[in-house]
């Protein structure tokens, strides 16, 4: 259940560092709201996704 | 803790270096997808895209040219490294040393982590203009080749001595930080680039390829720099990884993979990392220049009277942080930070196979402190398109010999491993086909004013048919008596 929580979390930040920037494209918000967004994703993505990765995936 | 954990990625790194790799680790699609997307959504797609800009290529002759250059990349990886790995399996470095003998093959990891070094150099450098923005450091522009103030030299070595220690203890954990960073880091550059997309007029989807030609790509250099076309464009992309797949330096990576045709996994670093992060960066670049365009003149007509020191900085932290904010700028710094740690570890490890008994903490030291010295010098950033290309024409006719060593010495009844089979440690053939392109290409450069960019497709051929031309004259003889 925590899991789920976290990665829902995780892929709001990332839709958060993405769609924002189209809102600004149909003049829907202001650029400097965008980059708040953005940065509210990137801190949700980052305090999240580390919780939620699989640490057993070896890199090639 | 550090010790423990630094010695256990060597003892992994080390795993199957001088064997072939067992069923067991034989590993899926979804490891090499990754690794391709991530490691080639580099802090250096940042400078590549505004250097397409600043050589005046069209938007047809970018958009296609990558399209093309790309594809011919992947087919590369697919059907030149891929299968030789597969079929092999093992490290570039030791089947180099079947080939050519160990002498040669330490020749090629020297230039090899030379080569690593100052491809570090230009992340630490992307990293450093990130890192600069707090304290309004002054960037680098175009056409600088030395560092231009001290702040510069300084946030240099402070991205240089934190990247150095990370890679000589903590290298785990940035591979696992930089595969978390990588699905972000690609949205940044998406979401950075469309949202400076009204800055240039765009309103909607619609509007974008009349944009994007009249004021992105317009087909005019700045000041200084050489006209790019289609064929810059498609040879660059094509080539600008060289050394991995025609230069088999991916043999390392392949040779764990289940099947060849994984090769086409690096599909995803090509499209993304080469095709969407360097437009996006383009357009981050564009911004800049149209803001500057005075009234009454178009963008094509302003560039083509903008003075050489008037040149706005494509240094990549300004650019993302006037797109993406804050976040635009952690991007910056975790793109060339995450790859240039892996780097400078690589460039470590070809140092110490010289000489296995060196530590490795010592060599990632030397190589860092080199790897900064190099990173304070612009020039590496700003002419990184030509830099890449050297890169790869001078690892590259190592590809051509494994090619022919591995499909056509057997069928001319030569012996391919010739060092591991005559007990040679140097192979002639491999030495001259290496010399005899690199002096060909350079020929061809400084004579007939061929760009570098279109050295190394004749210089493939150029390698091949000396190496068995001159394999097939040493060992005539020898096969005939055995």
């Amino acid at each position: 259940m925590l899991k789920l929580a976290l990665k829902i979390i995780s892929y709001a930040g990332l839709v958060l560092t993405l769609i924002p920037s189209f809102l600004v494209l149909t003049n829907g918000i202001e650029l400097n709201t965008h980059k708040n967004l953005m940065i509210l994703g990137t801190v949700l993505w980052f305090g999240t996704r580390p919780f939620w990765a699989s640490k057993s995936k070896q890199e090639v | 803790m550090a010790k423990t954990s630094i010695k256990g990625h060597l003892d992994s790194v080390e795993e199957f270096e001088r064997v072939h790799v067992p069923k067991s680790h034989w590993k899926g699609w979804g490891s090499f997808i990754g690794m391709y997307a991530g490691e080639h959504t580099a802090g250096t797609e940042f400078v590549i895209g505004p250097l397409f800009v600043a050589h005046g290529v069209t938007a047809g002759g970018l958009i296609w040219g990558l399209l093309v250059g790309n594809l011919l990349a992947v087919l590369s990886w697919a059907f030149l490294c891929a299968p030789i790995a597969t079929k092999a399996r093992i490290t570039l470095y030791y089947m180099l040393e079947k080939i050519c003998g160990s002498k040669l093959t330490v020749i090629y990891n020297v230039v090899n982590a030379l080569m690593f070094c100052f491809l570090a150099g230009a992340m630490i450098a992307v990293s450093a203009t990130a890192v600069g923005i707090p304290f309004h450091l002054s960037m680098p522009a175009l056409n600088d080749w030395l560092p231009n103030s001290i702040g510069w030299i300084i946030a240099v070595f402070i991205v240089g001595a934190i990247t150095t220690v990370v890679a000589m203890f903590g290298y785990v954990r940035v591979a696992r930080f930089a595969s978390i960073a990588a699905p972000w880091m690609i949205l940044v550059f998406v979401a950075a680039a469309v949202a400076v997309l009204p800055q240039l007029g765009v309103k909607s989807i619609s509007d974008f390829w009349s944009v994007a030609k009249e004021k992105i790509w317009t087909g005019v250099p700045l000041q200084g720099q050489s006209k790019f076309t289609f064929w810059h464009v498609m040879f660059f992309a094509w080539f600008c990884n060289m050394a991995m797949h025609i230069g088999m330096s991916d043999l390392s990576i392949f040779r764990y993979a289940k099947k060849w045709y994984y090769g086409f996994s690096s599909a995803t670093g090509m499209y993304v990392g080469h095709y969407i992060a360097w437009l996006a960066a383009g357009i981050l670049f564009s911004v800049l220049l149209v803001a500057h365009v005075p009234a009454g003149l178009n963008v094509a007509e302003y560039l083509r009277i903008l003075p050489a020191d008037q040149l706005p900085s494509p240094a990549p932290g300004p650019l993302a942080y006037n797109a993406a904010g804050l976040a635009g700028v952690i991007c910056v710094i975790v793109a060339g930070w995450t790859t240039a740690n892996p780097t400078i570890y690589r460039a470590g490890l070809a140092l110490q196979a010289i000489r296995p008994k060196w530590k490795t903490w010592r060599v990632t030291f030397i190589v860092g402190i080199l790897t900064t010295l190099a990173a304070c010098f612009p020039a590496l950033v700003m002419k990184l398109l030509e830099f890449v290309a050297i890169y790869g024409l001078i690892l590259m006719p190592m590809g051509a010999v494994i090619i022919m060593d591995v499909y056509l010495i057997p069928k001319m009844g030569l012996k391919s491993n010739y060092a591991a089979i005559f007990g040679k440690s140097f192979n002639l053939a491999a030495a001259i086909a290496w010399i005899v392109t690199l002096i060909g290409s350079l020929l061809l450069n400084q004579l007939l004013g061929i760009e570098v960019f279109f050295l190394g497709l004749p210089g493939w051929f150029v390698a091949a048919f000396v190496y068995v031309v001159i394999s097939w004259l040493i060992q005539k003889s020898k096969v005939q008596v055995s």
